[in-house]
């Protein structure tokens, strides 16, 4: 770990002016993501801006009928949080699916939003990365790829986003409230991480100066026709190979809403819109449900090790819009899969 | 007659419980002195060429950093590789640390940052520039396949491959049934909690404290007195408690050296640390391409047996298991063939895990054995009585015991095998396949020379000393158990101390013989002052002991009695005051019996029976049952034995499923080197374990009849999942991990 200057912002004026003014400079939250790469020396931040003392930390209602996650709600909160759990339920359940409890205690929503992807190769600063250095290649394309992207990867980089809550977010449509030196903006889940293509180093379009302030949820209709499902090399506590958040809307019988996203699959949460709409105005079924897994990986590419994934991710996708039309979704504590 | 009182085969809690639990238990990074300065170490980023330059310069700016050490400024350490051999090196030329610019495994310490403060050396550490030039390597075992070779020179302590008996090509031929198939598994690092670490304190003249985290402190002191040239008197090595090891602390590890070199070269204290991602670029269990071919009659009499490996080694050592000679032992065959040869690999030597070559062998062998079940139609447990070994024709000896067939009984049993439908798929839980699996278990019960001292004081105070190690399997808590037994104290006045390289001569802990050469030493020092103590209370005048002989009395709450009439008795301060002394002390050292070995094999045994439920759609597999039954002689202490075979047990549910050190060989490079991605078992992974203990009797392997208990619970696991994996989904799986890809 190299040495750094500690600043501790006491409002977010001052976050966003001493990031502003150093090119160098990181914010820090949890630190669950950050501490690591810097103890790895993959991230080297001459200066280190705690922002754990900003008033972040509400869950409050918005005037559409959602709600507003603070970027500083830990992890934990937000899952048991009454009302995410009452009309988020996916949302809750996709953050279970993850880390530990104790990493889920310090975790805080935005910083999950901005971890960084979980290739081998990025962690280890002995190896060659595009994403770590720019233009030293990347040695996941033809080394060791079983946890890579099988969608929208570039000869650049085939790394996947890893975070199960963000999977629940592009479900459910939320959007991120940010603020920096240019004033605040608000950015749908969808535009907010990228894709590789040749600037993998760039995992999203926040700005440098810009600190995520809050999360955005409108308000949701599924009542239990959700799920989200992670399939992984062991039963807990394990990034996901693949999985699913699917929402369902179900009126008289036909799907009138349907939502789905895929984690562990793209450099980003990957929602397809394409899919959704072969759903909607349709009974759910067996047979839409795999139109929709068609349409989703249509375009996916696999590597020596991940190849599996398309096929996976096929029956994950299949299983759990089976899991939110009959209402059951999966259990994070039950590892038996539903 | 069995004493109702007594502490062993009572189940006992730790004795070293409570410190472990409070933190008082200090580990060999968790001792401070006050001149320490801390070491990091800059790993190499290729697998195999050589350094053309390296550049300390920035390094050394950085405030605190006291020195870095390369190869261009490394002390002298001794020439031969000789000197650098440990107690359990395999034959070849042992690494030698910073010794010069080639570069023979990625991951390779290249130098060595101290300063002031970790912090310091760390960043220092991230600024030395290393510029290498690159040879060709080769990683990949398959690529290697064709050059492998019979290593010249073997390795003392394993027994290399029996000689070829019968004719198993013609009873192959002959054969109706047969099995033939290739079987693998991923390279596996242990992964101890503790990652290895030297503290070393500069006690001045030269003299040393060594906090290492090793399993046996007295090779690590052999090894620094013979590389350092220093005399053995001056090296202290401790390592009261050790964090887990598996194996992966049998021999010294770089971080030793290194600690060593810079606390000698600076004569001040130092500690160094390794990180989790170096803790993979040392020891690991080697990759091994096994061939196994079986030919049985149509009631399942094996009449062939030839099983072939190809195991990975480095390119500096012929690391050698024992892995094809379970195939000859655990079955009655009379036309055998048993291969093993090396391929060199450009990684670091592998080393011993956890019951190593058995649990690599066996997985194949009593996943075979299943195919053959299947083949013939017949119940592998019935396949397994059918083909029962009653001696051991690798050796043709007699077993000491063998309590093999009751652990099937028993173990069966307790599973309600019987209730499982040979068919695959033909068990439902819902939406899951249920399969049912079996396999045996097998480990050698070894017995090694040790010595012990025992002291006991007027007061009653009983203390018990043996360099031996405690690596987590127990060891503090059977000793104070047989010691508090020997001589009627309680097992709170009992202190053990071990750990420590001043104390009396013991191994290495491994192999699972710590229980049985440790204990015997201690009993058999016990024993010497059990005899002290009685010559003590007969000399008092009128002693009411006058005429008894040792095998007349009992030591119990603090007196000598005479068996059958317990009024009669001489405290044992009462004896220490009428000879004059405030202790009585004895050292003892037991070794194996040269004739029982020749004449006896001496095996542990189990049977082990798993249920997975699998969603086949998806490829997740739960073990959701695991009966074990283990026949290890006599249980010392019920509950800390449990725990062993249990750790083992999770540990093969790891290498069933999970556990998989991933090579890139482009890079030549373990890429998978932290916790996240390197998966071993977590708690949703384990259900219900049910560890049986077998009654056997064996009064021949070593004088306290038991059989050591640390490695026996991983032996077969693999293969009852994979077994019960097939049986489920008729997915037959020779290759481990069994990852959900592998069921899509
Ligand atoms: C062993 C392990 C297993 C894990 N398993 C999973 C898993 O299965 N699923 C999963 O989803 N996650 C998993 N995680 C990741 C975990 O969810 C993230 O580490 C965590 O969410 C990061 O949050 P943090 O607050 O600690 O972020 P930090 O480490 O503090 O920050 C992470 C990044 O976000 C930036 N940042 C933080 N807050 C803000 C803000 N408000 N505005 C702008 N930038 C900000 C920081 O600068 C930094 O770059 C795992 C982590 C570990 C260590
Ligand atoms: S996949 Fe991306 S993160 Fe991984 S090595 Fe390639 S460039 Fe780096």
């Amino acid at each position: 770990m190299n040495n750094f200057e500690y600043l501790r912002a006491e409002t977010l004026d001052q976050a966003v002016a001493a990031a502003a003014a150093n090119p160098a400079a990181k914010f820090i939250a949890g630190g669950t993501n950050l501490v690591d790469l810097m103890k790895y020396n993959v991230e080297r931040p001459e200066r280190v801006i705690d922002i754990t003392r900003l008033p972040l930390r509400e869950i409050a209602p918005t005037e559409e009928g959602g709600l507003l996650i603070g970027a500083l709600v830990p992890n934990s909160d937000l899952a048991y949080d009454e009302r995410i759990q009452a009309c988020y339920p996916l949302l809750a359940s996709a953050i279970l699916a993850g880390a530990s409890p104790q990493l889920r205690n310090s975790a805080t929503t935005g910083g999950n939003l901005l971890q960084r992807t979980r290739c081998y190769y990025f962690y280890d600063p002995g190896t060659p990365c595009n994403k770590r250095e720019p233009g030293t290649g990347c040695p996941a394309i033809e080394g060791q790829n079983r946890i890579h992207a099988i969608l929208g990867t570039s000869e650049h980089c085939i790394a996947t986003h890893p975070s199960d809550m963000c999977v629940g977010l592009a479900a459910l449509e939320a959007v991120i409230h940010v603020q920096g030196q240019g004033g605040a903006r608000r950015i749908p889940i969808g535009e907010f991480h990228r894709l590789p293509g040749d600037t993998p180093h760039i995992d999203t379009t926040l700005r440098h100066d810009e600190v995520v302030t809050g999360v955005e949820l409108p308000p949701s209709d599924y009542g239990s026709n959700h799920t989200y499902l992670k399939l992984r090399d062991r039963l807990s506590y394990a990034f996901a190979l693949v999985s699913v958040a699917a929402a369902l809307k179900i009126e008289d019988g036909v799907v009138a809403k349907a939502r789905l996203a895929l984690g562990g699959v793209a450099h980003k949460p990957w929602r397809d819109t394409a899919a959704e709409a072969l759903l909607v105005g349709n009974p759910p079924g067996r047979e839409r449900f795999a139109a929709a897994a068609e349409e989703v990986l249509r375009d996916a590419r696999g590597y020596a090790h991940n190849s599996f994934k398309i096929e996976l991710a096929r029956r994950a996708i299949i299983r759990a819009l089976e899991q939110a039309a009959a209402g059951t979704p999966q259990s994070q504590t039950d590892k038996r899969i539903r | 007659m069995p004493n109702p009182e007594a502490y062993v085969g009572r189940p006992t809690s730790r004795v070293d419980g409570p410190a472990k639990v409070t933190g008082a238990a200090r580990y060999a990074a968790e001792y401070f002195a006050p001149d320490l300065a801390y070491g990091v170490v800059v790993s190499s980023a290729i697998a195999r060429g050589r350094i053309t330059a390296i550049d300390t310069a920035a390094a050394l700016a950085v405030p605190g950093v006291i020195h870095v050490f390369t190869h261009e400024n490394r002390p002298r350490t001794a020439w031969l590789d000789y000197n650098y051999r440990d107690e359990v090196a395999p034959p070849g030329s042992p690494f030698r640390p910073l010794h010069g610019p080639e570069i023979q495994f990625s991951g390779q310490p290249v130098a060595l940052v101290v300063a002031e403060s970790f912090e310091a050396a760390g960043y220092a550490a991230s600024l030395v520039k290393v510029e290498y030039e690159a040879a060709g390597h080769v990683t990949d075992l398959e690529v290697k396949r064709h050059e492998a070779y019979v290593p010249k020179k073997k390795r003392a302590g394993v027994k290399p491959p029996p000689e070829p008996r019968g004719d198993p090509e013609g009873a192959f031929g002959a054969a109706p049934v047969h099995v033939d198939g290739d079987y693998t598994h991923a390279i596996e690092h242990h992964n101890p909690m503790e990652p290895h670490a030297s503290t070393v304190v500069w006690e001045g003249d030269g003299k040393l404290t060594i906090y290492d985290k090793v399993q046996g402190s007295q090779n690590s002191q052999k090894y620094v007195a013979s590389v350092f040239g220093l005399n053995a008197d001056d090296v202290r090595v401790v390592n009261a408690y050790v964090g887990g090891a598996f194996g992966s602390g049998l021999r010294p590890q770089y971080q030793l050296f290194l600690a060593v070199m810079a606390a000698l070269e600076l004569k001040r204290s130092v500690r160094v640390v390794l990180t989790r991602d170096q803790m993979f670029t040392f020891t690991h269990r080697p990759h091994a391409l096994q061939t196994i071919r079986l030919g049985a009659d149509e009631e399942g009499r094996l009449m062939s047996v030839r099983h072939d490996v190809v195991q990975s080694t480095s390119q500096f050592e012929d690391y050698q298991e024992n892995i094809v000679n379970w195939s000859g032992l655990m079955y009655r065959c009379d036309n055998v063939a048993l291969t093993h040869k090396l391929a060199q690999i450009d990684t670091y030597t592998p080393g011993d895990m956890r019951a190593p070559g058995a649990t690599t062998g066996v997985f194949a062998l009593e996943i075979a054995m299943d195919e053959l079940a299947e083949r013939v139609g017949i119940d592998p447990v019935e396949l397994r009585l059918r083909n029962y070994a009653e001696k051991d024709q690798d050796e043709n000896k007699e077993f000491t015991s063998k309590e093999l067939r009751e652990c099937y009984r028993i173990g069966a049993e307790r599973f309600g095998w019987s209730r499982r439908n040979p068919a695959p798929r033909s068990m439902r839980d819902g939406r899951e396949l249920v399969g049912w699996g079996m396999a045996t278990g097998c480990w050698e019960a070894y017995f090694q020379k040790t010595s012990a001292r025992a002291r006991l004081a007027a007061g009653g105070e009983l203390e018990i000393a043996t360099a031996s190690s405690d690596i987590g399997t127990g060891t503090y808590t059977i000793l104070a158990q047989l010691a508090a037994d020997d001589l009627g104290v309680p097992i709170e006045r009992v202190a053990v101390r071990i750990g420590d390289s001043s104390l009396p001569a013991s191994p290495i802990e491994g192999g699972s013989w710590t229980a049985a050469s440790a204990g015997a030493a201690v009993q058999a020092a016990c024993g010497a002052v059990r005899e002290k103590l009685l010559g003590l209370a007969r000399s008092i005048d009128g002693s009411p002991l006058a005429n008894a002989g040792i095998e007349h009395v009992a030591f119990r709450d603090g007196r000598i009695e005479l068996a059958g009439d317990p009024e009669r008795f001489v405290t044992l301060a009462d004896a220490m005051q009428a000879g004059g002394v405030e202790h009585v002390e004895a050292e003892e050292t037991v070794s194996p019996d040269i004739l029982t070995s020749m004449r006896y094999s001496m095996y542990t045994h189990s049977a082990i029976f798993a249920e997975v439920k699998v969603d086949e759609e998806l490829g997740i597999i739960r073990v959701t049952r695991i009966v074990n039954a283990v026949a290890a002689g006599r249980i010392l202490n019920p509950k800390t034995a449990r725990s062993q075979v249990l750790g083992g047990i999770v540990m093969g549910v790891g290498m069933a499923l999970e556990e998989e050190s991933m090579l890139d060989h482009n890079l030549g490079r373990f890429m998978n080197h932290n916790f996240a991605e390197y998966h071993v078992p977590v708690n949703a992974d384990i259900h219900d374990i049910d560890v049986i203990f077998v009654p056997e009797h064996d009064d021949k392997a070593n004088p306290l009849g038991v059989k050591g208990l640390g490695e026996i619970g991983i032996v077969g696991t693999a293969a009852a999942i994979a077994n019960a994996i097939y049986h489920a989904t008729g997915k037959r799986i020779r290759a481990l991990p069994i990852t959900p890809d592998k069921l899509l």
